[in-house]
């Protein structure tokens, strides 16, 4: 049976962070609200942290990615490579198609 | 605490940890025997854990792969326990450099590296590794070259990471020791490189 806490994407996939500012624990950094990346990593599923800042039990557990981002789509004028990447840990229900 | 040397009242977090732990003690939930020898533990843990693993997969290929695969369970092999810590070690390899921030606070591997450094807490090094890690590693004496990938890797959620850097050049034959010996806390974060200790050039006629 399908659980809450199966991951639905896939290394490889595309994937946007949502833009959204909640109030509260959020582990979503900022700079990375709204970009797009790819999925480098699923690393398991763990207790929504923003659930257990507010002493819940953050269940079901949220699958939890590491998404790639291009550094130059992140950062307006970014000086480096056009390679250059930045990987940030992205909980499942941060991310959209 | 940070010890600055001189008097100053406590802050209201600094309160509230004290008055915390005095309860705990009180209420008889823990000792202060207890608390000073998790904090004494605490001091004692440096980098050489990660060190000796970093140098365990440079002399094996079997278990550098194992610990790419799970840093934490090669972490165990080596008699390290690390319990909760989902480790992940990232590779240099001549195509990429890593390098690891935690932007929202301070994770760290602390089982495996210790105390984190002052600079890897602070707003600068959390703010600007991010966006520009070139000028930061260079500021840190790592230079990597244009056509070398820079990974920065957030360590803003469960996961908690560590660089395996690359083999220095001329250390063929060497013991896993003296291997171990060349990595650096700052090595295990990906602000430098392993370098070996450099000997006056001999004067040739």
């Amino acid at each position: 049976m399908k659980s809450d806490s199966d991951p639905i994407f896939r290394p490889g996939d595309r994937v946007r962070v949502r833009n959204a500012a909640p109030l509260g624990h959020v582990r979503t950094p900022f700079y990375i609200r709204g970009h797009a990346g790819v999925v480098e990593r699923v690393c398991g599923a763990f207790p929504n942290p923003e659930e257990l800042a507010q002493q819940r039990d953050g269940l079901p557990a949220q699958p939890l990615y590491r998404v790639r981002f291009r550094q130059k789509d992140v950062w307006p004028g970014y000086r480096g490579s056009a390679e250059d990447v930045i990987e940030v840990e992205i909980y499942q229900h941060w991310l959209e198609v | 605490m940070k010890e600055t040397g001189r008097y100053e009242p406590y802050s209201y977090f600094q309160l509230m940890e004290v008055s915390l732990r005095e309860l705990l003690v009180e209420k008889g939930v823990m000792t202060e025997d207890a608390i000073a020898a998790a904090m004494a533990a605490m001091r004692a843990r440096g980098p050489e854990r990660g060190a000796a693993m970093v140098a365990r997969a440079w002399l094996d290929p079997v278990y550098k792969s194992r610990m790419l695969a799970n840093g934490s369970r090669a972490a165990g092999e080596l008699g390290f326990e690390v319990p909760g810590l989902n480790l992940i070690v990232v590779e240099n390899t001549p195509q990429a450099h890593n390098v690891i921030v935690c932007t929202l606070c301070s994770c760290y591997p602390r089982m495996l590296l210790g105390i984190p450094p002052e600079w890897y807490k602070s707003r600068p090094y959390r703010s600007r590794v991010v966006r520009e890690p070139r000028k930061v590693l260079a500021e840190f004496g790592t230079r990597v070259a244009a056509k070398v990938q820079i990974r920065v890797h957030d360590s803003n959620a469960d996961m908690r990471y560590m660089v395996l850097p690359m083999r220095p050049a001329g250390t063929n034959g060497w013991s896993e020791e003296r291997l171990a010996a060349t990595v650096t806390r700052d090595c295990l974060i990906g602000v430098a490189v392993p370098k070996l200790p450099k000997f006056p050039k001999s004067r040739k006629s």
